[in-house]
């Protein structure tokens, strides 16, 4: 193994860093809101909006992220009403596609996620709140969310490491990922470990500082749960 | 053309999901003797194994599945045709793709199932153990008769989740050209052109495969579990 | 003119699918009354404490509290819920209710805990609600914990942070639902001081409790429920004394047997 050439490998994946990091950050960005969405239809108390989120996290969860980005990229543009309507210009491209590919994914796990913080919520202080005429989106925002919050970081974090491993798919649709260059130096020197090694080895560093600026958060936010310092 | 007769895909898709059963099985059997090794040398107390087995578990739960594939796939294509060549064989010897499939999945879904035979011994009661002790069992058959049934009763749930897993990490094998279902929805829309109807019908699929498994976990659940006392009472 | 109650209840039912836990029962508290509600497990209680909060919603009868009668209407489905949801979050916030298992807001320290409502709610100005919330605490023997998380507290110290919670709303009626029963016993007389000493300031209390010293003691009426009924009330001199109803008397000394 030439030092020399891991270097080079090294800075090549590097320069497409960038992109790996924008995919993966627009589609937790937009599958986090699409999974309030989810959770908030799951929860609101009307039976066929529940039902509808209940068929969206099945569909998404049950069929590989692969297939739907396949259908997303390849299947959509098939069709000539699509072709001709407005969000064309959106979907015309790798880049959008990926990034609405994987958040719809991400929405289906991240919702079940946010539905167990919910659930985790002690239901006596939900009950002192309202005990204190507090209510609706008040009682949510000072009582509910920051315990649920609390609850569902673990878990999130773990989704938020899956969701950049699950970038590597863009390079089966041309997106010009660390995946798609990494299998484009070993096409093209037919050194076969190095590359890959290479991009595995920034894809373990990526993930392992994810996972620490997530243990950073947890830690911060449970002071409460800590013994007391003196 | 989802139909079954001589243009109809509909033959080829069953059949892929059929190999995409058998791909994502076998990689459930290595990843069950790679999580139960890792597991082993976890609980064991040796610190050598044991950070062995945190390393392993690290990487693979830290690193691209797609990469894993590839890697697996072109590194033992790799080492066959350098033993073959050393042989004095020339050419390029590739590893079936079935074989490199079942192997990455495999050594994925061992990282968490480690966790999931770790956790499942751990919630044995330490009391069994020792009644089991007190009466003169040797450790082996203590293994075989008391600690291994009670170990996949209580990973039951887990392995549910992680088989779903790897039914969808099976469909990624579809880069190496194995013909699971993946890959015969990809061939078969690149054929007729029809790329949205071919996958959705794999998805489709899919979406029965894991129905399917779900209903067959939780019926191996509940007669897992009918032993146990419930703790609500 | 007689001022108008602190709180009167009217006929209240409330039933649970099938089982009527609430048959109709009756309560005025005047200003200073402090009212204990004993019974079994199972006679209706606590629904009937925590249906006048509207924690739980009573399928008839009335709720007043100082005058003002809770608005409710009936659902499409037959079942009924309030009129106005803001006059519930109002009188609610004139009610200080404290819980059987404490209920502090685990992210909050107890200070936060003591302003949260305060100052969300009622609106009032942070600065006051922080030195009223310190007085508070000292009041019930807990000043030097205001930063401390609930989590840090024993079960005693808790209940009544919890309580001087319920007091820095300036609560025109303190509910008390069984503050005592998921206390270790010798935690539970730290609670029942606190409570002694408020009862004896002339606030409004009702007290839902198994602590039968308190009720003979310090409380100035007793309402002892069966099965959804009052099947008993009046001055604790009376019922403690001379008590008509042998179910009530079977219910003391059942009470006492255990301690």
């Amino acid at each position: 193994m030439d030092p020399g050439f891991v270097v080079a490998t090294f800075w090549r994946l590097m320069a497409a860093l960038p992109l790996t990091l924008e995919v993966w950050a627009l589609s937790v960005l937009i599958g986090g809101v699409i999974a309030m969405g989810l959770t908030w239809m799951r929860v609101g108390g009307s039976k066929p909006l529940a039902a509808l989120s209940r068929g969206y996290v099945f569909v998404f969860r049950g069929s590989p992220l692969l297939i739907q980005l396949f259908v997303i990229y390849y299947g959509l543009s098939s069709f000539a009403f699509i072709r001709q309507s407005f969000v064309w210009p959106l979907l015309r491209d790798a880049f959008p596609c990926a990034v609405l590919s994987l958040a719809l994914c991400t929405a289906a796990y991240t919702s079940e996620i946010f539905r167990g913080a919910l659930a985790a919520v002690p239901n006596g202080q939900v009950e002192a709140a309202r005990a204190c005429g507090m209510s609706g989106f008040r009682l949510f925002r000072r009582v509910i969310f920051p315990i649920a919050l609390r609850q569902a970081l673990p878990a999130y974090s773990t989704e938020v490491i899956s969701m950049t491993k699950a970038t590597a798919l863009v390079s089966l649709v041309t997106l010009w990922d660390m995946m798609s260059v990494a299998l484009k130096i070993r096409n093209d020197t037919l050194v076969t470990y190095t590359p890959l090694l290479v991009a595995g080895a920034i894809y373990f560093v990526l993930n392992f500082l994810i996972a620490r600026a997530f243990m950073a958060i947890e830690y911060r936010l449970s002071t409460h749960l800590r013994p007391r310092l003196a | 053309m989802l139909g079954f007769g001589a243009k109809g895909w509909g033959l080829a898709l069953i059949e892929g999901a059929v190999m995409t059963l058998l791909v994502s099985f076998a990689g459930m059997l290595v990843g069950a003797a790679f999580g139960s090794c890792v597991a082993w040398a976890r609980l064991s107390g040796h610190t050598i194994a044991g950070a062995v087995g945190d390393a392993y578990a690290a990487v693979f739960r830290g690193v691209p599945e797609l990469l894993v594939v590839y890697f697996v796939y072109f590194g033992s294509s790799a080492l066959l045709t350098g033993a073959f060549h050393l042989a004095g064989f020339e050419g390029f010897f590739g590893v079936p793709s079935f074989a490199a499939g079942a192997l990455a999945v495999g050594v994925i879904s061992g990282a968490y199932q480690a966790e999931v035979y770790r956790g499942a011994y751990l919630a044995i009661a330490r009391g069994e153990l020792e009644a089991a002790r007190s009466v003169g069992m040797s450790r082996g058959l203590m293994f075989r008769r008391i600690i291994a049934p009670q170990v996949l009763r209580f990973a039951v749930p887990g392995l549910g989740n992680l088989w779903q897993v790897a039914l969808k990490d099976s469909s990624l094998i579809a880069v190496t050209g194995l013909a699971e279902l993946m890959r015969v929805s990809q061939v078969a829309a690149g054929s007729t052109r029809q790329p949205f109807v071919f996958y959705l019908a794999g998805g489709v699929l899919y979406l029965v495969l894991t129905t399917f498994s779900n209903r067959f976990f939780d019926f191996a659940e509940a007669r897992a579990t009918r032993g146990l006392r419930r703790m609500e009472g | 003119m007689t001022e108008p109650c602190a709180i009167a209840v009217v006929d209240m039912r409330k039933r649970f699918g099938g089982l009527e836990v609430l048959k109709g029962v009756s309560l005025t508290a005047r200003d200073g009354d402090v009212i204990s509600i004993l019974g079994a497990s199972g006679s209706g209680k606590s629904t009937f404490l925590r249906c006048i909060n509207l924690l739980e919603t009573p399928d008839a009868g009335t709720v007043t509290v100082a005058g003002e009668t809770i608005a409710m209407r009936k659902r499409r489905d037959g079942k009924a819920e309030p009129g106005d949801w803001r006059q519930v979050d109002r009188i609610r916030s004139q009610l200080g209710m404290v819980f059987q298992s404490f209920n502090l807001w685990s992210h909050m320290t107890v200070l936060e805990n003591l302003i949260e409502a305060p100052v969300h709610v009622q609106k009032r100005p942070r600065a006051q609600c922080i030195e009223e919330a310190h007085a508070l605490l000292k009041k019930v023997g807990i000043g030097d914990k205001a930063d401390y998380y609930p989590s840090h507290l024993s079960g005693g110290q808790q209940q009544r942070a919890a309580i001087a919670r319920a007091l820095a709303m300036r609560p025109k009626v303190m509910l008390f639902d069984e503050p005592t029963s998921a206390l270790d016993p010798e935690l539970v007389g730290e609670v029942l001081r606190v409570m002694r000493a408020l009862a004896e300031e002339g606030r409004t209390m009702l007290v839902v409790t198994h602590e039968m010293s308190f009720a003979r003691d310090v409380s100035s009426h007793v309402m002892f429920l069966h099965q959804g009924v009052v099947e008993a009330e009046g001055p604790p001199a009376e019922l403690f004394g001379a008590c008509k109803s042998e179910r009530f008397r079977q219910f003391i000394s059942g009470q006492a047997r255990q301690g």
